[in-house]
């Protein structure tokens, strides 16, 4: 499943852009190859990211994963939920299952990503 | 037959293959520091290897009587112990490769970590590490992981090899080193309270400390949780029978070296490092940890939990290097808490405190042998100072028959004429007596 709107990264995370503030989530892609989600680990707030850094790992039982930053960033929230239910992110990884909410420092960085119809063709030659 | 199977051959046909010469792959190594010359003689006979090594052994010098501690204690060690190892089911130092399938072993690893949970007032322990020294480095580098800070302050009554240890561990990781300077053998408060800051991952403690000395450290825990950092407790298990444990004081991550729970003093071990922490920090710690479950058929069993930390499915981002455990050890030290049992523990911890404090009055009852601290608790070690070089009147009682104690002056300035003096529970009155007489005799 992928959500018309969203801008996608090759690592299969989501971003969704409202003005100078971007929600980040993992793809439904994603979240199927892990399996089971056991654990996240969030960002600190107020900790900086740049683009492509690694912002949280996401653990199923067999495998640990890290999670990048789609775009440079602060964080301005996050998704404590996660915290206790984190097969959140299998339920509703566009939508409940969200990871960290973030104050965007670069917007040009927003250019490089996939929009749902390049991330489809992409998942196609995978 | 060599232990690497290929032929001369076979290697020349692997070099050409990818194109490069045997020196080429070694190249990452700086030339001076190869390996000129292995000096390997020819080999010998079995009667030759066992004759030699007897040889070597005898060099030793095991019939000393031991005032010696540092770090590492002579207590009784009870024969069942060796007994009960040494069956074949559990006689070997690793970690099963494949744990489920040994479930005795797995079984004894969690009663371990239980034991190790009571002992400490913990909440959760690994299934060990190497030892008390690795432990501690493995700690920091826990506390740093959680914190996501990078600043560490040790007070230097922390055991001086374990921080010799934590500083070539983290040689080349950009990680601050403040070290605090003990008060009259206790860690240093004002120090230590005026270095923590928002950078500060944790404080390195050790109770009782290099000296012996005794302390509680609930009131810098208070301070240094306030500033969002972590207290790291070293402490010695057999000292846990009677004094504080470091969850009482709400220390967040506790270690040690595991020898005094009935492992022989060896040089070099194998010991026993063992970790405890809370609940909340558990994803962070570093090395094995066996969880108790139900099987398909519901019935109880053990497997390995939490693996996503290490290093076997985390690669480069697991919490530690360490995917193995001293299974050996950690049982003897399961075998030994079991065979004391709760009260067992509380004897011996105060026999050794009481035959301290026998020897330290003893002692310093000697007209030019002076208490180095004054008027401090202390578990079973404690300081003297003589009227010449330590290290002299060491070298002088050995001739008589005794390891009689430590020369401070090999980690600490300024304490040239100081002995460290451990008592444990072997020691008798009569040793102790003959210890003082003797010391009297070469000042």
């Amino acid at each position: 499943m992928i959500i018309e709107g969203l801008l996608y990264t090759k690592d299969h995370e989501w971003l969704k852009i409202e003005g100078d503030q971007a929600t980040i989530g993992i793809t439904d892609y994603a979240q199927q190859m892990l399996g089971e989600i056991i654990f996240v680990e969030l960002p600190a707030i107020d900790a900086e990211y740049s683009q492509h850094s690694e912002l949280a790992v996401a653990e199923s039982t067999k495998a640990a994963s890290d999670i990048y930053s789609p775009i440079s960033g602060k964080v301005t929230e996050v998704n404590d939920k996660l915290e206790t239910t984190p097969e959140l992110i299998n339920q509703d990884c566009y939508g409940d299952g969200w990871i960290c909410k973030m104050a965007v420092t670069d917007a040009k960085g927003a250019e490089s990503l996939m929009d749902s119809k390049k991330y489809d063709e992409y998942l196609k030659g995978l | 037959m060599p232990f690497i199977a290929n032929t001369a051959l076979q290697q020349q046909q692997m070099l050409a293959e990818i194109g490069l010469t045997m020196d080429d792959l070694f190249s990452d190594i700086p030339a001076d520091m190869m390996c000129k010359d292995f000096n390997l003689p020819s080999g010998m006979s079995e009667q030759q290897v066992r004759n030699h090594l007897a040889e070597l052994a005898g060099k030793n010098s095991t019939d000393l009587t031991c005032f010696l501690g540092g770090g590492f204690y002579d207590h009784f060690i009870p024969a069942a112990i060796y007994s009960l190892i040494s069956r074949s089911e559990f006689y070997t130092a690793y970690t099963p490769y494949q744990p489920e399938l040994a479930q005795g072993t797995l079984q004894a690893v969690y009663e371990y970590q239980s034991a190790i949970c009571r002992l400490c007032d913990m909440e959760v322990s690994n299934a060990s590490l190497y030892d008390g020294g690795t432990a501690i480095y493995e700690a920091m580098m826990m506390a740093i992981r959680q914190t996501r800070r990078n600043k560490v302050i040790v007070d230097d009554s922390v055991n001086p090899i374990y921080r010799v240890m934590l500083k070539s561990y983290s040689n080349n990781l950009n990680i601050g080193f403040e070290e605090t300077e003990n008060v009259n053998g206790l860690s240093n408060r004002e120090q230590i309270l005026a270095k923590i800051d928002s950078d500060t991952a944790a404080v390195i403690l050790q109770n009782p400390n290099f000296f012996g000395c005794v302390d509680d450290f609930t009131d810098i825990a208070k301070a240094i949780h306030e500033k969002g950092a972590l207290l790291i407790v070293s402490c010695y298990p057999i000292a846990l029978g009677i004094l504080k444990t470091p969850g009482q004081m709400d220390a967040d991550i506790v270690v040690g070296e595991g020898q005094s729970l009935g492992m022989p003093m060896s040089f070099g071990g194998p010991y026993l490092g063992f970790m405890a922490t809370r609940k909340k920090f558990i994803r962070k710690m570093p090395g094995r940890i066996v969880g108790r479950t139900t099987d398909a058929n519901g019935k109880e069993a053990f497997v390995l939990t939490l693996q996503a930390r290490e290093q076997h499915i985390r690669r480069d981002k697991a919490t530690s290097n360490i995917c193995s455990n001293e299974a050996l050890c950690a049982l003897t030290a399961l075998v030994y808490l079991s065979l004391m049992g709760k009260e067992g523990l509380k004897e011996t911890a105060q026999l050794c405190a009481d035959k301290a404090s026998y020897a330290y009055k003893r002692l310093t009852s000697i007209g030019s042998v002076e208490p180095h601290f004054k008027a401090k608790w202390f578990f079973n070690e404690f300081v003297i100072d003589l009227p010449c070089e330590a290290a002299d009147v060491i070298a002088k009682l050995i001739e008589k028959g005794f390891a009689a104690g430590f020369p401070l002056s090999r980690y600490y300035n300024g304490m040239d004429n100081s002995m460290l003096i451990c008592v444990t529970e072997k020691r008798s009155k009569q040793e102790i007596g003959m210890l003082a007489e003797a010391l009297e005799a070469v000042l």
